[in-house]
């Protein structure tokens, strides 16, 4: 029996490597994501286009102005005469905020009167929107404690007292808010399910589309064996692709493991069962290379949307909530980036671990009853 | 011409119905894309477990704690007890943020001592946590000023001082905020890219997959109408697809659309072209169906989510991607599609995205049509 399924998963691994133009896209999209991630995913916020509108045109104007473009956040592009020019930059795009202070902002100042500023803000992008107006709002508030402090202190109260609560605002995990620790470990993810679904159902289905399948059942090669062969060599292919994507994370992108090596990868294996199973499922239910494909981009999907991927769970409604605990990856995401940035152990995530565990026995178990049945 | 166009226009259709599944593909994923999006996609911080270590115990202690859980944004899900159960909470993802309240905040308070608050945010999803980050800076500002009024006004020290500066901030297009609005747009972009690439690319492979297309090329039929009748029938679907995704994202998501519904149709038409092209480009080097969705997924996909600021800005990659981003078709076409959806900006501002894609348009359908042969290899 050994030497009859050694020579089956070689002729898998000679057939997989003869197709190589779909190894090598299977292969390479990973790793141009990983690319991708590593340096577009960024989304810290900085050099925001911004455009002033300075009526008032006072010492007191020019300084409050100023602090703008040394907080380092925004880049003062344009400098304004009227408040129609406005619209211009922001319908063209050309501009995220236009900061107006207008006539007399000086005077009040001087005045000891509460001077006014306006900004006006392009919403259309929402989360970058709310970081901005952030960022503006600290700097106008510590421009006015400035000048606050040196009313007080003419009225002889300690200024200090302005600043009373110094809150201490500490980043744990990711103290750099970088998105490629987010991202990189993800990727870990992504690949499992990619490599396992696509390569597989690829796999079985052109067996069947080409009429070979039926060759390989009557060989004596046993049902078992038929289901091990053809998942075996994607099984090899999707380790030795996320140990890349791990050593490339750590070493180049610098992304932290904290946690043990050895627990990432048994529970990568464990995911691994999960999306072969679904890959095996899928392709007992597809008859053509067409069929199939468009059902993987129908499971697929969700899995992505749904799983945490991108998007925050914890945002969706809550009947959308509800569904995610169906999508496996979601677990397997919770678990990279718990190991990965958090260093945590086996017992805080047995949360995740046992429903990987339920779908991974469920699903190729389902898989393989069915692909016995169809031998059959 | 048109005699010979026709009849291949209506074979194909003929295989669109007959496949139910293709026909799923093109008209219910869109639907079932933009629906899950559009209820994944909010990156608004709502809702995020609070943990609170109150050490003071105090009227005061809770009124700030109430800041953060009246604004909606948190919920406070536990009262911890000591600062070893930091680490615990963070690390299980049961809580988000911390908040830890010193022993002497309320005597603090009472006379605008110096205080320590110590606040943790979890910062593994960076793009939630630099929102969260703003929130609580913008809380604990606005609560700080509060007791500022307050102690002025115990102390009876005459005039409440105000802060000298008064920030009035409006908001523009998007008033409420809501991350819907401006990935919805966006979405028509990637979904038409998805669909028309993959569905061109299948379309041709397939043919050629099960023998028929030496059929094709056996009849009178010339290169470009073979070409043209492969691509017309996916242009038609792809318009409904369009006309669907903007009357969900209008109607149900409550997405605003303020330009102009033709120039929406326009930019869609030379978006669509350009992908389709890109679809017949594919199709031309794959040999099997598989080959040609991985490449579609490679060429298309890809670059339009990463490189095109539907999720990531433009403005914070490295010049070298910035540089490439200029060859995305998907980057001309969303600051289109934001610009008529949540702008009502008219051509007048956009003609310059939409002279680059007709540029790259005509470049690729040039390039198609040249490799694109009429034979068997």
């Amino acid at each position: 029996m050994d030497s009859r399924i050694i020579h089956f998963i070689k002729k898998e691994f000679i057939q997989m490597f003869r197709d190589r133009r779909m190894l090598y896209v299977a292969l390479l999209a990973p790793v141009i994501q990983l690319i991708a991630f590593g340096y577009i995913a960024s989304t810290d916020i900085t050099h925001i286009s911004m455009a002033v509108l300075d009526e008032d045109k006072t010492y007191y104007s020019r300084t409050y102005l100023q602090s703008y473009k040394n907080s380092g956040y925004f880049d003062l592009n344009y400098y304004l005469n009227r408040t129609k020019e406005m619209n211009r930059l922001l319908d063209g795009g050309l501009v995220k905020a236009v900061l107006h202070v207008p006539r007399g902002f000086g005077k009040e100042l001087v005045r000891n009167q509460q001077a006014n500023v306006q900004v006006i803000i392009d919403g259309s992008n929402s989360s970058q929107a709310m970081i901005i107006q952030g960022y503006i709002e600290q700097i106008n508030l510590s421009q006015a404690r400035v000048i606050l402090e040196k009313r007080l202190r003419r009225m002889g109260i300690n200024a200090q007292a302005l600043q009373f609560m110094d809150t201490r605002l500490r980043v744990w995990y990711n103290p750099e808010l970088k998105s490629v620790n987010f991202m990189v470990p993800a990727l870990f993810a992504q690949v499992l399910l990619m490599v396992g679904m696509i390569l597989t159902t690829a796999s079985v289905v052109k067996e069947k589309e080409k009429g070979t399948m039926e060759m390989l059942v009557v060989t004596p090669l046993k049902p078992y064996e038929l289901i091990l062969g053809k998942l075996l060599p994607f099984a090899l292919v999707s380790l030795v692709e996320i140990s890349f994507i791990f050593l490339v994370a750590t070493l180049w992108f610098h992304v932290p493991m904290r946690g043990s090596v050895l627990l990432l990868f048994s529970l990568a294996f464990l995911f691994m069962l999960t999306s072969l199973g679904l890959g095996l499922l899928i392709s007992t239910i597809s008859r053509t290379q067409r069929q199939a494909i468009m059902t993987n981009v129908f499971v697929m999907a969700p899995q992505f949307i749904l799983s945490g991927f991108i998007f925050p769970i914890a945002n969706m409604p809550k009947a959308i909530q509800v569904i995610t605990y169906f999508i496996p990856l979601r677990y397997f995401l919770e678990i990279v980036r718990g190991i990965f940035l958090k260093g945590v152990r086996a017992a805080y995530l047995w949360n995740q671990i046992w429903p990987l565990c339920i779908f991974g026995v469920a699903l190729l178990g389902l898989s393989i009853i069915r692909f016995k049945k169809k031998l059959e | 011409m048109i005699k010979r166009l026709l009849p291949l226009i209506r074979k194909e259709f003929i295989h669109l119905i007959r496949d139910p599944r293709s026909l799923a593909l093109m008209f219910l994923l869109p639907v079932f894309l933009l629906i899950l999006y559009g209820y994944a996609i909010n990156f608004d911080v709502k809702n995020v477990p609070l943990g609170v270590l109150d050490q003071d115990r105090s009227a005061a202690s809770r009124e700030f704690i109430d800041k953060f859980t009246k604004s909606g944004s948190f919920v406070l899900v536990e009262n911890l007890v000591s600062g070893s159960q930091f680490g615990d909470r963070l690390d299980s993802g049961k809580i988000r943020a911390v908040i830890n309240i010193p022993s002497d905040f309320s005597e603090k308070i009472k006379s605008l001592e110096k205080m320590n608050l110590q606040i943790i945010v979890d910062g593994s999803d960076p793009t939630w946590a630099a929102s969260a980050l703003a929130y609580i800076n913008a809380i604990v500002s606005q609560y700080q000023q509060e007791q500022i009024q307050v102690y002025f006004k115990k102390k009876g020290m005459g005039a409440v001082p105000q802060l000298p500066i008064n920030l009035a901030t409006r908001v523009w297009y998007n008033e409420t905020l809501r991350s819907v609005n401006f990935f919805i747009p966006g979405l028509i972009c990637v979904i038409l890219m998805q669909m028309s690439a993959t569905l061109t690319s299948l379309t041709i492979v397939s043919e050629k997959e099960q023998g028929t297309m030496e059929a094709l090329v056996v009849s009178p039929i010339r290169k470009n109408e073979l070409m043209l009748g492969k691509v017309i029938p996916y242009v038609l679907v792809a318009f409904v697809d369009v006309l669907i995704i903007t009357a969900i994202g209008v109607f149900w998501f409550g997405v605003p659309f303020k330009g102009s519904f033709l120039l929406l149709i326009l930019g869609s038409f030379i978006f669509l072209t350009g992908a389709m092209a890109i679809g017949v480009l594919i199709s031309t080097n794959a040999h099997s169906s598989q080959e040609a969705m991985q490449a579609a997924t490679l060429m298309t996909m890809l670059p339009s989510l990463l490189l095109s600021g539907l999720v990531f800005p433009i403005e914070n990659m490295p010049w070298l991607l910035q540089l490439l981003s200029y060859l995305i078709p998907a980057r001309y076409f969303l600051t289109i599609l934001r610009g008529i959806f949540l702008k009502g900006t008219g051509l007048n501002y956009l003609w310059p995205e939409f002279l680059m894609m007709l540029t790259l348009s005509t470049l690729v359908i040039t390039l198609s049509v040249r490799r694109f042969k009429k034979r068997i290899e």
